[in-house]
Protein backbone atom coordinates (compact mmCIF):
# COMPACT_ATOMS: atom_id res chain seq x y z
CA UNK A 1 0.00 0.00 0.00
CA UNK A 2 1.60 3.26 -1.14
CA UNK A 3 1.74 5.92 1.56
CA UNK A 4 -0.01 9.15 0.69
CA UNK A 5 1.41 12.40 1.97
CA UNK A 6 -0.41 15.54 3.04
CA UNK A 7 0.67 17.43 -0.05
CA UNK A 8 -0.93 14.78 -2.23
CA UNK A 9 -4.29 15.25 -0.52
CA UNK A 10 -4.24 18.88 -1.57
CA UNK A 11 -3.47 17.83 -5.12
CA UNK A 12 -5.84 14.86 -5.15
CA UNK A 13 -8.14 14.54 -8.18
CA UNK A 14 -11.07 16.88 -7.82
CA UNK A 15 -14.60 17.02 -9.14
CA UNK A 16 -15.11 16.86 -12.89
CA UNK A 17 -15.16 20.04 -14.92
CA UNK A 18 -13.67 23.39 -14.16
CA UNK A 19 -10.87 22.15 -11.95
CA UNK A 20 -8.59 25.11 -12.57
CA UNK A 21 -11.26 27.49 -11.30
CA UNK A 22 -11.39 25.76 -7.94
CA UNK A 23 -9.27 26.82 -5.04
CA UNK A 24 -7.99 24.52 -2.31
CA UNK A 25 -8.11 26.11 1.10
CA UNK A 26 -6.64 24.77 4.28
CA UNK A 27 -8.65 25.46 7.44
CA UNK A 28 -6.91 24.51 10.64
CA UNK A 29 -5.40 22.67 12.46
CA UNK A 30 -4.95 25.91 14.38
CA UNK A 31 -8.19 27.75 13.81
CA UNK A 32 -10.48 29.20 16.50
CA UNK A 33 -13.65 27.77 14.97
CA UNK A 34 -12.50 24.16 14.67
CA UNK A 35 -12.96 23.41 18.40
CA UNK A 36 -9.58 21.75 18.72
CA UNK A 37 -6.95 20.66 16.28
CA UNK A 38 -9.12 19.70 13.33
CA UNK A 39 -7.80 20.35 9.85
CA UNK A 40 -10.20 20.71 6.97
CA UNK A 41 -9.03 20.69 3.38
CA UNK A 42 -11.68 22.61 1.46
CA UNK A 43 -12.06 22.81 -2.28
CA UNK A 44 -14.06 25.89 -3.11
CA UNK A 45 -15.57 27.36 -6.23
CA UNK A 46 -15.79 31.03 -5.37
CA UNK A 47 -17.33 30.76 -1.94
CA UNK A 48 -19.20 27.51 -2.58
CA UNK A 49 -17.88 24.28 -1.03
CA UNK A 50 -17.21 21.65 -3.70
CA UNK A 51 -15.36 19.16 -1.54
CA UNK A 52 -14.47 19.01 2.11
CA UNK A 53 -11.90 16.71 3.56
CA UNK A 54 -11.33 16.37 7.33
CA UNK A 55 -7.78 15.49 8.34
CA UNK A 56 -7.63 14.18 11.90
CA UNK A 57 -5.13 12.55 14.22
CA UNK A 58 -3.36 15.62 15.60
CA UNK A 59 -4.41 14.72 19.15
CA UNK A 60 -3.82 10.97 18.83
CA UNK A 61 -2.22 9.71 22.03
CA UNK A 62 -2.82 5.98 21.69
CA UNK A 63 -5.08 5.76 24.74
CA UNK A 64 -6.46 2.40 23.58
CA UNK A 65 -2.92 1.01 23.54
CA UNK A 66 -2.17 2.47 26.97
CA UNK A 67 -5.28 0.76 28.40
CA UNK A 68 -3.82 -2.63 27.50
CA UNK A 69 -0.90 -2.01 29.86
CA UNK A 70 -3.01 -0.91 32.87
CA UNK A 71 -5.07 -2.72 35.48
CA UNK A 72 -8.82 -2.38 35.06
CA UNK A 73 -9.08 0.28 37.79
CA UNK A 74 -6.23 2.28 36.29
CA UNK A 75 -8.10 2.72 33.01
CA UNK A 76 -10.81 4.88 34.64
CA UNK A 77 -8.68 8.07 34.80
CA UNK A 78 -7.67 7.57 31.16
CA UNK A 79 -11.31 7.67 30.07
CA UNK A 80 -11.76 11.20 31.48
CA UNK A 81 -9.09 12.48 29.19
CA UNK A 82 -10.74 11.24 26.02
CA UNK A 83 -13.70 13.57 26.17
CA UNK A 84 -12.81 16.24 28.68
CA UNK A 85 -16.13 18.06 28.31
CA UNK A 86 -18.31 15.14 29.38
CA UNK A 87 -15.99 13.19 31.71
CA UNK A 88 -18.56 11.34 33.81
CA UNK A 89 -20.25 9.77 30.79
CA UNK A 90 -16.92 8.22 29.81
CA UNK A 91 -16.38 6.92 33.36
CA UNK A 92 -19.89 5.49 33.33
CA UNK A 93 -19.57 3.74 30.00
CA UNK A 94 -16.27 2.08 30.87
CA UNK A 95 -17.43 1.03 34.35
CA UNK A 96 -20.68 -0.41 33.00
CA UNK A 97 -18.73 -2.42 30.42
CA UNK A 98 -16.36 -3.92 33.00
CA UNK A 99 -19.22 -4.55 35.43
CA UNK A 100 -21.01 -6.42 32.64
CA UNK A 101 -17.89 -8.54 32.11
CA UNK A 102 -17.71 -9.26 35.85
CA UNK A 103 -21.46 -9.76 36.25
CA UNK A 104 -21.38 -7.26 39.11
CA UNK A 105 -24.58 -5.83 40.63
CA UNK A 106 -24.38 -2.16 41.59
CA UNK A 107 -26.37 -0.81 44.59
CA UNK A 108 -29.37 1.27 43.60
CA UNK A 109 -28.09 4.41 45.29
CA UNK A 110 -24.88 4.29 43.27
CA UNK A 111 -26.90 3.87 40.05
CA UNK A 112 -29.08 6.88 40.86
CA UNK A 113 -26.12 9.08 41.75
CA UNK A 114 -24.55 7.98 38.47
CA UNK A 115 -27.68 9.10 36.61
CA UNK A 116 -27.72 12.41 38.45
CA UNK A 117 -24.08 13.11 37.71
CA UNK A 118 -24.13 12.04 34.06
CA UNK A 119 -27.06 14.38 33.51
CA UNK A 120 -25.05 17.19 35.14
CA UNK A 121 -22.23 16.17 32.83
CA UNK A 122 -24.58 16.39 29.84
CA UNK A 123 -25.62 19.87 30.95
CA UNK A 124 -21.95 20.78 31.22
CA UNK A 125 -21.30 19.53 27.70
CA UNK A 126 -24.36 21.30 26.25
CA UNK A 127 -23.47 24.57 28.00
CA UNK A 128 -20.01 24.54 26.43
CA UNK A 129 -21.54 23.70 23.07
CA UNK A 130 -24.02 26.59 23.33
CA UNK A 131 -21.39 29.10 24.39
CA UNK A 132 -18.85 28.19 21.71
CA UNK A 133 -21.44 27.70 18.98
CA UNK A 134 -22.94 31.15 19.59
CA UNK A 135 -19.45 32.62 19.78
CA UNK A 136 -18.57 31.15 16.38
CA UNK A 137 -21.66 32.82 14.93
CA UNK A 138 -20.65 36.11 16.53
CA UNK A 139 -22.77 36.25 19.70
CA UNK A 140 -19.98 36.64 22.24
CA UNK A 141 -22.16 37.38 25.26
CA UNK A 142 -23.74 33.92 25.47
CA UNK A 143 -20.31 32.39 26.00
CA UNK A 144 -19.85 34.38 29.21
CA UNK A 145 -23.32 33.42 30.43
CA UNK A 146 -22.99 29.68 29.79
CA UNK A 147 -19.53 29.53 31.34
CA UNK A 148 -20.96 31.12 34.46
CA UNK A 149 -23.32 28.14 34.88
CA UNK A 150 -20.67 25.68 33.80
CA UNK A 151 -18.53 26.96 36.65
CA UNK A 152 -21.32 25.97 39.07
CA UNK A 153 -21.37 22.46 37.61
CA UNK A 154 -17.59 22.18 37.84
CA UNK A 155 -17.80 23.18 41.51
CA UNK A 156 -20.32 20.38 42.05
CA UNK A 157 -17.94 17.95 40.36
CA UNK A 158 -15.15 19.23 42.56
CA UNK A 159 -17.31 18.62 45.63
CA UNK A 160 -17.84 14.93 44.82
CA UNK A 161 -14.61 14.03 43.06
CA UNK A 162 -12.06 16.57 44.23
CA UNK A 163 -11.44 17.36 40.56
CA UNK A 164 -13.15 19.86 38.30
CA UNK A 165 -12.69 18.19 34.93
CA UNK A 166 -10.87 14.87 35.29
CA UNK A 167 -13.39 13.46 37.73
CA UNK A 168 -12.77 9.66 37.73
CA UNK A 169 -15.60 9.52 40.26
CA UNK A 170 -17.32 6.38 38.99
CA UNK A 171 -15.35 3.26 39.79
CA UNK A 172 -15.79 -0.34 38.84
CA UNK A 173 -18.36 -1.52 41.40
CA UNK A 174 -19.93 1.84 42.23
CA UNK A 175 -18.62 5.26 43.18
CA UNK A 176 -15.32 6.42 44.62
CA UNK A 177 -17.04 7.55 47.82
CA UNK A 178 -20.29 8.87 49.24
CA UNK A 179 -20.94 12.48 48.09
CA UNK A 180 -20.46 15.20 50.75
CA UNK A 181 -23.37 15.93 53.10
CA UNK A 182 -24.60 19.17 51.54
CA UNK A 183 -24.13 17.94 47.97
CA UNK A 184 -27.78 17.18 47.11
CA UNK A 185 -28.88 20.52 48.56
CA UNK A 186 -26.32 22.28 46.36
CA UNK A 187 -27.52 20.40 43.29
CA UNK A 188 -31.10 21.36 44.18
CA UNK A 189 -30.18 25.06 44.43
CA UNK A 190 -28.37 24.87 41.12
CA UNK A 191 -31.12 23.17 39.11
CA UNK A 192 -33.77 25.42 40.63
CA UNK A 193 -32.02 28.43 39.12
CA UNK A 194 -31.10 26.80 35.81
CA UNK A 195 -34.42 26.93 33.88
CA UNK A 196 -34.50 30.72 34.01
CA UNK A 197 -30.86 30.81 32.93
CA UNK A 198 -31.81 28.72 29.88
CA UNK A 199 -34.64 31.20 29.21
CA UNK A 200 -31.97 33.88 29.35
CA UNK A 201 -29.87 32.19 26.65
CA UNK A 202 -32.98 31.56 24.64
CA UNK A 203 -33.96 35.25 24.88
CA UNK A 204 -30.56 36.22 23.57
CA UNK A 205 -30.56 33.80 20.63
CA UNK A 206 -33.93 32.37 19.61
CA UNK A 207 -35.34 35.67 18.37
CA UNK A 208 -32.04 37.05 17.13
CA UNK A 209 -32.31 37.61 13.35
CA UNK A 210 -28.57 37.13 12.73
CA UNK A 211 -28.54 33.86 14.66
CA UNK A 212 -31.66 32.63 12.85
CA UNK A 213 -30.26 33.50 9.43
CA UNK A 214 -26.97 31.80 10.14
CA UNK A 215 -28.63 28.56 11.30
CA UNK A 216 -31.99 28.03 9.59
CA UNK A 217 -31.73 25.81 6.54
CA UNK A 218 -27.96 25.48 6.98
CA UNK A 219 -26.17 22.14 7.20
CA UNK A 220 -29.12 19.98 6.17
CA UNK A 221 -28.84 16.26 6.92
CA UNK A 222 -31.63 13.85 6.00
CA UNK A 223 -32.67 10.98 8.28
CA UNK A 224 -31.38 8.42 5.75
CA UNK A 225 -28.00 10.20 5.55
CA UNK A 226 -27.79 10.43 9.34
CA UNK A 227 -28.12 6.64 9.60
CA UNK A 228 -25.88 5.92 6.61
CA UNK A 229 -23.12 8.17 7.96
CA UNK A 230 -23.28 6.93 11.56
CA UNK A 231 -24.50 10.21 13.09
CA UNK A 232 -25.88 9.80 16.63
CA UNK A 233 -27.17 11.93 19.46
CA UNK A 234 -28.77 15.37 19.04
CA UNK A 235 -27.77 15.75 15.33
CA UNK A 236 -29.47 12.42 14.54
CA UNK A 237 -32.62 13.33 16.46
CA UNK A 238 -32.67 16.73 14.76
CA UNK A 239 -32.91 14.82 11.47
CA UNK A 240 -36.00 12.95 12.64
CA UNK A 241 -34.57 9.63 13.82
CA UNK A 242 -36.33 8.84 17.09
CA UNK A 243 -33.74 6.91 19.08
CA UNK A 244 -32.16 7.53 22.45
CA UNK A 245 -30.25 4.80 24.29
CA UNK A 246 -31.38 6.15 27.67
CA UNK A 247 -34.99 5.41 26.75
CA UNK A 248 -34.68 2.56 24.26
CA UNK A 249 -31.90 0.44 25.75
CA UNK A 250 -31.78 1.72 29.35
CA UNK A 251 -28.73 1.27 31.54
CA UNK A 252 -27.92 2.31 35.12
CA UNK A 253 -31.68 2.38 36.03
CA UNK A 254 -32.66 5.04 33.44
CA UNK A 255 -35.86 3.03 32.96
CA UNK A 256 -37.07 4.44 36.29
CA UNK A 257 -36.99 8.05 35.09
CA UNK A 258 -39.58 9.90 33.06
CA UNK A 259 -38.27 12.20 30.38
CA UNK A 260 -39.06 13.19 26.82
CA UNK A 261 -36.76 12.67 23.90
CA UNK A 262 -37.01 15.74 21.67
CA UNK A 263 -37.26 15.10 17.93
CA UNK A 264 -37.17 17.54 15.03
CA UNK A 265 -37.47 16.83 11.33
CA UNK A 266 -35.84 19.91 9.81
CA UNK A 267 -32.34 18.40 10.00
CA UNK A 268 -30.61 21.78 9.96
CA UNK A 269 -28.39 23.62 12.44
CA UNK A 270 -31.42 25.37 13.89
CA UNK A 271 -33.12 22.07 14.71
CA UNK A 272 -29.94 20.90 16.47
CA UNK A 273 -29.92 24.12 18.50
CA UNK A 274 -33.58 23.72 19.52
CA UNK A 275 -33.15 20.03 20.39
CA UNK A 276 -30.19 20.63 22.67
CA UNK A 277 -32.02 23.38 24.53
CA UNK A 278 -34.96 21.01 25.13
CA UNK A 279 -32.54 18.27 26.18
CA UNK A 280 -31.10 20.58 28.80
CA UNK A 281 -34.55 21.14 30.26
CA UNK A 282 -35.22 17.37 30.22
CA UNK A 283 -31.91 16.76 32.01
CA UNK A 284 -33.04 19.13 34.76
CA UNK A 285 -36.22 17.04 35.13
CA UNK A 286 -34.18 13.83 35.42
CA UNK A 287 -31.92 15.39 38.05
CA UNK A 288 -35.00 16.56 39.99
CA UNK A 289 -36.44 13.02 39.92
CA UNK A 290 -33.11 11.62 41.07
CA UNK A 291 -33.00 14.08 43.97
CA UNK A 292 -36.59 13.37 44.97
CA UNK A 293 -36.35 9.59 44.88
CA UNK A 294 -32.72 9.08 45.89
CA UNK A 295 -32.59 5.63 47.55
CA UNK A 296 -30.63 5.04 50.72
CA UNK A 297 -27.90 2.47 50.95
CA UNK A 298 -24.34 1.86 49.95
CA UNK A 299 -22.54 3.41 46.99
CA UNK A 300 -20.21 0.47 46.43
CA UNK A 301 -20.96 -3.12 45.50
CA UNK A 302 -20.23 -5.83 48.03
CA UNK A 303 -17.24 -7.26 46.21
CA UNK A 304 -14.15 -6.94 48.42
CA UNK A 305 -11.81 -8.41 45.81
CA UNK A 306 -12.81 -5.78 43.24
CA UNK A 307 -13.88 -2.62 45.08
CA UNK A 308 -11.29 -0.74 47.13
CA UNK A 309 -12.19 -0.82 50.86
CA UNK A 310 -13.06 2.26 52.90
CA UNK A 311 -10.17 4.09 54.49
CA UNK A 312 -11.65 3.48 57.93
CA UNK A 313 -11.93 -0.28 57.40
CA UNK A 314 -8.42 -0.43 56.03
CA UNK A 315 -7.05 0.99 59.24
CA UNK A 316 -9.04 -1.32 61.49
CA UNK A 317 -9.48 -4.60 59.63
CA UNK A 318 -6.71 -6.91 58.47
CA UNK A 319 -8.87 -8.37 55.67
CA UNK A 320 -9.58 -4.98 54.19
CA UNK A 321 -5.90 -4.07 54.26
CA UNK A 322 -4.99 -7.29 52.43
CA UNK A 323 -7.67 -6.70 49.79
CA UNK A 324 -6.50 -3.13 49.29
CA UNK A 325 -2.91 -4.28 48.88
CA UNK A 326 -3.90 -6.99 46.41
CA UNK A 327 -6.13 -4.74 44.28
CA UNK A 328 -3.52 -2.00 44.08
CA UNK A 329 -0.50 -4.20 43.40
CA UNK A 330 -1.89 -6.96 41.22
CA UNK A 331 -5.39 -5.83 40.21
CA UNK A 332 -8.18 -8.35 39.88
CA UNK A 333 -8.76 -11.00 37.24
CA UNK A 334 -11.77 -10.57 34.98
CA UNK A 335 -13.43 -13.65 33.40
CA UNK A 336 -12.56 -14.03 29.73
CA UNK A 337 -15.07 -12.66 27.27
CA UNK A 338 -16.05 -9.59 25.32
CA UNK A 339 -18.73 -6.97 25.92
CA UNK A 340 -19.95 -3.87 24.20
CA UNK A 341 -21.65 -1.24 26.32
CA UNK A 342 -23.31 1.76 24.71
CA UNK A 343 -24.59 4.84 26.50
CA UNK A 344 -26.14 8.11 25.40
CA UNK A 345 -23.51 10.74 26.17
CA UNK A 346 -23.90 14.47 25.59
CA UNK A 347 -22.59 14.28 22.04
CA UNK A 348 -24.23 11.02 20.99
CA UNK A 349 -23.75 7.31 21.43
CA UNK A 350 -20.57 6.41 23.25
CA UNK A 351 -19.59 2.75 23.34
CA UNK A 352 -16.87 0.76 25.03
CA UNK A 353 -15.83 -2.61 23.66
CA UNK A 354 -13.79 -4.42 26.28
CA UNK A 355 -12.16 -7.79 25.64
CA UNK A 356 -10.77 -9.80 28.54
CA UNK A 357 -8.44 -12.78 28.32
CA UNK A 358 -8.92 -13.67 31.97
CA UNK A 359 -5.99 -11.64 33.33
CA UNK A 360 -5.89 -8.46 35.44
CA UNK A 361 -5.33 -6.18 32.44
CA UNK A 362 -7.83 -5.60 29.64
CA UNK A 363 -6.76 -7.40 26.46
CA UNK A 364 -8.35 -4.74 24.30
CA UNK A 365 -10.35 -1.61 25.02
CA UNK A 366 -11.99 0.04 22.05
CA UNK A 367 -13.82 3.32 22.43
CA UNK A 368 -16.61 4.25 20.08
CA UNK A 369 -17.06 7.98 20.30
CA UNK A 370 -19.86 9.86 18.57
CA UNK A 371 -17.78 12.74 17.18
CA UNK A 372 -15.61 10.36 15.15
CA UNK A 373 -18.58 9.09 13.16
CA UNK A 374 -20.38 12.43 13.04
CA UNK A 375 -17.36 14.04 11.39
CA UNK A 376 -17.91 11.80 8.37
CA UNK A 377 -21.20 13.60 7.76
CA UNK A 378 -19.58 17.06 7.66
CA UNK A 379 -19.00 16.98 3.91
CA UNK A 380 -22.61 16.01 3.21
CA UNK A 381 -23.84 18.87 5.38
CA UNK A 382 -21.54 21.50 3.85
CA UNK A 383 -21.47 20.57 0.16
CA UNK A 384 -22.90 23.30 -2.05
CA UNK A 385 -23.09 25.76 0.84
CA UNK A 386 -21.07 28.89 1.51
CA UNK A 387 -17.66 28.78 3.15
CA UNK A 388 -18.91 30.69 6.21
CA UNK A 389 -21.53 27.99 6.85
CA UNK A 390 -18.80 25.46 7.63
CA UNK A 391 -18.16 27.27 10.89
CA UNK A 392 -21.85 27.14 11.81
CA UNK A 393 -22.10 23.44 10.93
CA UNK A 394 -19.00 22.45 12.91
CA UNK A 395 -20.46 24.28 15.89
CA UNK A 396 -23.84 22.62 15.50
CA UNK A 397 -22.58 19.00 15.37
CA UNK A 398 -20.63 19.66 18.58
CA UNK A 399 -17.43 17.68 18.07
CA UNK A 400 -14.64 17.17 20.56
CA UNK A 401 -11.30 16.45 18.97
CA UNK A 402 -10.05 14.56 22.01
CA UNK A 403 -12.60 11.84 21.43
CA UNK A 404 -12.07 11.77 17.66
CA UNK A 405 -8.32 11.22 17.89
CA UNK A 406 -8.16 9.35 21.24
CA UNK B 1 -35.46 -12.52 23.66
CA UNK B 2 -35.63 -11.29 27.24
CA UNK B 3 -36.08 -14.76 28.71
CA UNK B 4 -32.76 -15.92 27.29
CA UNK B 5 -30.93 -12.84 28.53
CA UNK B 6 -29.41 -14.47 31.58
CA UNK B 7 -28.40 -17.65 29.80
CA UNK B 8 -25.09 -18.40 28.16
CA UNK B 9 -25.25 -20.28 24.88
CA UNK B 10 -21.69 -21.36 24.18
CA UNK B 11 -21.83 -22.55 20.57
CA UNK B 12 -23.68 -22.51 17.27
CA UNK B 13 -25.79 -25.58 18.00
CA UNK B 14 -27.09 -24.09 21.26
CA UNK B 15 -27.84 -20.72 19.65
CA UNK B 16 -29.69 -22.35 16.75
CA UNK B 17 -31.66 -24.51 19.17
CA UNK B 18 -32.58 -21.72 21.62
CA UNK B 19 -32.93 -18.68 19.38
CA UNK B 20 -34.18 -19.91 15.99
CA UNK B 21 -36.59 -16.97 15.74
CA UNK B 22 -34.02 -14.27 16.35
CA UNK B 23 -34.34 -11.97 13.30
CA UNK B 24 -30.60 -11.83 12.56
CA UNK B 25 -30.04 -15.58 12.99
CA UNK B 26 -33.08 -16.32 10.85
CA UNK B 27 -32.00 -13.94 8.08
CA UNK B 28 -28.45 -15.31 7.95
CA UNK B 29 -29.67 -18.93 7.86
CA UNK B 30 -32.17 -18.14 5.13
CA UNK B 31 -29.48 -16.44 3.08
CA UNK B 32 -26.54 -18.82 3.46
CA UNK B 33 -26.27 -21.22 6.39
CA UNK B 34 -22.66 -22.08 5.51
CA UNK B 35 -21.50 -18.50 6.05
CA UNK B 36 -22.39 -18.76 9.74
CA UNK B 37 -19.25 -20.39 11.09
CA UNK B 38 -19.96 -20.12 14.81
CA UNK B 39 -22.32 -18.33 17.16
CA UNK B 40 -22.58 -17.63 20.85
CA UNK B 41 -24.76 -15.76 23.27
CA UNK B 42 -22.94 -14.44 26.30
CA UNK B 43 -23.74 -11.68 28.84
CA UNK B 44 -26.83 -10.74 26.87
CA UNK B 45 -24.91 -10.20 23.63
CA UNK B 46 -25.31 -12.26 20.49
CA UNK B 47 -22.16 -12.91 18.47
CA UNK B 48 -22.34 -14.37 14.96
CA UNK B 49 -19.06 -15.51 13.44
CA UNK B 50 -19.07 -15.06 9.69
CA UNK B 51 -16.74 -16.57 7.08
CA UNK B 52 -14.32 -13.78 5.98
CA UNK B 53 -15.26 -13.87 2.29
CA UNK B 54 -18.97 -13.50 3.12
CA UNK B 55 -18.83 -10.42 5.35
CA UNK B 56 -20.17 -7.87 2.88
CA UNK B 57 -23.15 -10.02 1.94
CA UNK B 58 -23.74 -10.88 5.61
CA UNK B 59 -23.76 -7.17 6.48
CA UNK B 60 -26.28 -6.55 3.72
CA UNK B 61 -28.39 -9.46 5.00
CA UNK B 62 -28.61 -8.22 8.59
CA UNK B 63 -29.27 -4.70 7.33
CA UNK B 64 -32.18 -6.11 5.35
CA UNK B 65 -33.38 -7.95 8.49
CA UNK B 66 -33.77 -4.68 10.41
CA UNK B 67 -30.32 -4.07 11.89
CA UNK B 68 -30.17 -0.68 10.31
CA UNK B 69 -27.44 1.18 12.18
CA UNK B 70 -23.73 0.44 11.95
CA UNK B 71 -22.45 1.45 15.36
CA UNK B 72 -18.86 0.35 15.67
CA UNK B 73 -16.14 -1.80 14.15
CA UNK B 74 -12.74 -2.68 15.48
CA UNK B 75 -10.14 -5.42 15.60
CA UNK B 76 -8.48 -7.54 18.28
CA UNK B 77 -5.00 -8.95 17.75
CA UNK B 78 -4.67 -12.48 19.18
CA UNK B 79 -0.93 -12.68 18.41
CA UNK B 80 0.78 -15.19 18.41
CA UNK B 81 -2.18 -17.57 17.85
CA UNK B 82 -3.74 -18.08 14.43
CA UNK B 83 -6.08 -16.89 12.96
CA UNK B 84 -4.58 -13.73 14.37
CA UNK B 85 -7.01 -10.87 13.79
CA UNK B 86 -10.56 -10.74 15.03
CA UNK B 87 -12.81 -8.08 13.51
CA UNK B 88 -15.89 -7.18 15.56
CA UNK B 89 -18.74 -5.31 13.90
CA UNK B 90 -21.42 -3.94 16.22
CA UNK B 91 -24.73 -3.44 14.49
CA UNK B 92 -27.67 -1.78 16.18
CA UNK B 93 -31.33 -2.10 15.35
CA UNK B 94 -33.46 0.96 16.00
CA UNK B 95 -36.67 -1.06 15.71
CA UNK B 96 -35.71 -4.15 17.78
CA UNK B 97 -33.73 -1.96 20.22
CA UNK B 98 -31.01 -4.54 20.18
CA UNK B 99 -27.41 -4.95 19.13
CA UNK B 100 -25.62 -7.86 17.47
CA UNK B 101 -21.97 -8.51 16.90
CA UNK B 102 -20.58 -9.94 13.67
CA UNK B 103 -17.19 -11.50 14.14
CA UNK B 104 -14.65 -12.41 11.48
CA UNK B 105 -11.32 -14.13 12.05
CA UNK B 106 -8.41 -13.33 9.71
CA UNK B 107 -4.99 -14.91 9.25
CA UNK B 108 -1.95 -12.92 10.29
CA UNK B 109 -0.17 -13.09 6.93
CA UNK B 110 -1.35 -10.24 4.71
CA UNK B 111 -4.78 -9.79 6.37
CA UNK B 112 -7.39 -8.49 3.94
CA UNK B 113 -11.18 -8.49 3.80
CA UNK B 114 -13.96 -6.91 1.77
CA UNK B 115 -14.93 -3.43 2.88
CA UNK B 116 -18.52 -3.03 4.02
CA UNK B 117 -18.67 0.63 2.95
CA UNK B 118 -21.06 -0.23 0.08
CA UNK B 119 -23.53 -1.37 2.77
CA UNK B 120 -22.82 1.26 5.44
CA UNK B 121 -20.94 4.34 4.36
CA UNK B 122 -20.24 5.09 8.03
CA UNK B 123 -17.85 2.13 8.20
CA UNK B 124 -15.39 4.22 6.17
CA UNK B 125 -13.59 5.89 9.07
CA UNK B 126 -13.66 2.72 11.17
CA UNK B 127 -12.04 0.64 8.44
CA UNK B 128 -9.42 3.32 7.93
CA UNK B 129 -8.72 3.20 11.66
CA UNK B 130 -8.29 -0.59 11.66
CA UNK B 131 -6.09 -0.32 8.57
CA UNK B 132 -3.98 2.32 10.29
CA UNK B 133 -3.63 0.70 13.71
CA UNK B 134 -3.73 -3.03 12.81
CA UNK B 135 -2.66 -3.17 9.17
CA UNK B 136 -5.75 -5.00 7.89
CA UNK B 137 -6.55 -4.08 4.28
CA UNK B 138 -10.14 -3.49 3.20
CA UNK B 139 -10.79 -4.33 -0.46
CA UNK B 140 -13.05 -1.88 -2.21
CA UNK B 141 -12.68 0.90 0.38
CA UNK B 142 -12.93 4.25 -1.46
CA UNK B 143 -10.12 5.96 0.45
CA UNK B 144 -7.94 3.55 2.42
CA UNK B 145 -5.25 5.70 4.02
CA UNK B 146 -3.91 6.15 7.52
CA UNK B 147 -6.30 8.19 9.62
CA UNK B 148 -4.81 8.75 13.08
CA UNK B 149 -1.09 8.13 12.68
CA UNK B 150 1.15 10.31 10.46
CA UNK B 151 1.20 9.31 6.77
CA UNK B 152 4.87 8.27 6.90
CA UNK B 153 4.56 6.11 10.04
CA UNK B 154 6.05 2.62 10.04
CA UNK B 155 4.18 -0.24 11.68
CA UNK B 156 0.74 -0.61 13.19
CA UNK B 157 0.60 0.48 16.85
CA UNK B 158 -2.29 -1.62 18.16
CA UNK B 159 -0.72 -4.91 17.11
CA UNK B 160 0.41 -6.91 20.11
CA UNK B 161 3.98 -7.21 18.82
CA UNK B 162 4.28 -3.43 18.83
CA UNK B 163 5.66 -2.22 22.20
CA UNK B 164 3.70 0.15 24.42
CA UNK B 165 6.77 2.27 25.09
CA UNK B 166 10.40 2.49 24.03
CA UNK B 167 11.90 1.80 20.61
CA UNK B 168 10.50 -0.54 18.05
Amino acid sequence: MAEVTGTQILQAPTAEGAKDQHMVLNMGPQHPATHGVLRLVLEIDGEIIVRLYPEIGYLHTGIEKTCEAKFYHQVVPLTDRVNYLDPLSNNLCYCLAVEKLLGLEIPERAQWIRVLLTELSRLNSHLIWLGTHAMDIGALTVFLYTFREREDILRLFEAVAGQRMMTSYFRIGGLAMEPPLDFFARVQTFIRSLPEKIDEYSNLLTGNPIFINRLKGVGYLSAADAIALGVTGPPMRASGVDFDLRRDMPYSSYEKFQFKVPIATEGDCWARYVIRLVEMRESIKIIQQALDGMPEGLVKADAPKIVLPDREKMKTQMEALIHHFKIVTEGFAVPAGEVYQGIEAGHGQTGYYVVSDGTAKPYRVHMRYPSFATLQALETMCKGRMLADVVAVIGSIDIVLGEIDR
Amino acid sequence: MTDTLEKTLPDKAAVLAEMPDHPAVKAILAWNADALVEACFDRGELTLSIAPEAIRAAAATVQEAGYNFFEDMTAVDWFPSEPRFQLSYHILSHSFKERIRLRVMLDGADPAIDSITPVWQSAGYYEREVFDLFGVRFEGHPDLRRILMPDDWNGHPLRKDYPVEGYR
